[in-house]
């Protein structure tokens, strides 16, 4: 048996904020009619979160449902989980249209910490208003991340946590550590 | 800049989260049709100074299609409307009627 690794193995900097790739964590993409009842209880019995409404999440710590589009949802759950949350989601569903796929080895973490200056390295980045008021904690956003597809969510009002695909996972931690440069904090949205 | 909101998750983004897809509402005519309605279908396209109907899609987002109407001079977007359908809505008709009287795209008015 491989040992899994992340895919920067939890590289980090610090400038304004610090950066830090978290490691493994496991993800499901979980796709079905998210109005279906049997849905919402898998999503829920995976996670023990509510089910959030559109572009939000609920996410405590590395467990959790995000909304990313009207038929699907990203599941968090810790990655030794994944399989047996896996099963579970294919028992549970047995009987309705779903697609359930374990993506964590897909994907790489991030995570910006240490004030409120993280909202201004992703502003930097993406077409986001990241003023506190227009996105908060619970709130999800799936968008561009300079050349590529990012998501993210704010766990509290001093870190954020980036979603990006693994392939891109050392150009995403670049442009992090280009925008948390020490000294470029802009001080607009702070 | 063009700003679109889409109508699937509700982002109100700037054009580069989102991806133009060409005309709108396009019949299309595939196999046993006549070579000219083929022709028609791949390359007969409008592009209008003005009022124009397109497909875009939010593929940095959700990435569903959708419809946009907007003003392609002034980039001003009248409303954005569910891919499923094969005229634009009564409401967003309205909102072109009310800001370019006598408009008209296609077989639209």
């Amino acid at each position: 048996m491989f040992e899994a690794v992340s895919a920067l193995q939890g590289a980090s900097c610090n400038g304004i904020v610090q950066v830090r790739e978290i490691g493994l964590q496991g993800m499901i993409t979980l796709r079905g009619d998210l109005g279906s009842a049997a849905v919402k209880k898998a999503a829920m019995a995976a996670t023990g979160q509510d089910m959030p409404s559109q572009r939000k999440a609920n996410i405590e710590d590395d467990t959790g449902i995000a909304w990313m589009s009207p038929d699907e949802l990203l599941i968090l759950v810790p990655y030794a989980t994944v399989d047996a949350r896996l099963e579970a989601l294919g028992k549970a569903l047995e009987k309705q249209h779903h697609l359930a796929v374990d993506v964590s080895d897909a994907r790489a973490v991030f995570e910006l910490s240490g004030g409120p200056d993280v909202r201004e390295v992703i502003a930097k980045l993406c077409p986001v208003d990241m003023s506190a008021g227009a996105f908060d904690s619970g709130y999800f956003r799936r968008t561009r991340m300079a050349q590529v597809p990012a998501a993210f969510w704010m766990p509290d009002g001093n870190s954020v946590r980036i979603v990006c695909f693994r392939s891109v996972a050392q150009y995403v931690f670049d442009l992090l550590k280009g925008a948390a440069a020490p000294g470029s904090a802009v001080g607009y949205l702070v | 800049m063009l700003i679109l909101t889409c109508p699937c998750c509700g982002v109100t983004g700037e054009e580069t989260e989102f991806h133009g897809g060409g005309e709108a509402h396009l019949k299309r005519f595939g196999p046993g049709s006549s070579d000219a309605d083929f022709r028609d279908y791949l390359f007969s396209k409008v592009n209008p100074k003005g009022v124009h109907l397109e497909r875009w899609r939010h593929n940095n987002g959700c990435g569903k299609w959708f419809h946009a109407a907007r003003d392609t001079v002034t980039l001003e977007v009248f409303g954005t409307y569910p891919a499923q359908t094969f005229e634009p809505p009564q409401a967003v008709k309205d909102a072109i009627t009310a800001k370019r009287p006598g408009w008209s795209w296609r077989d639209f008015s």
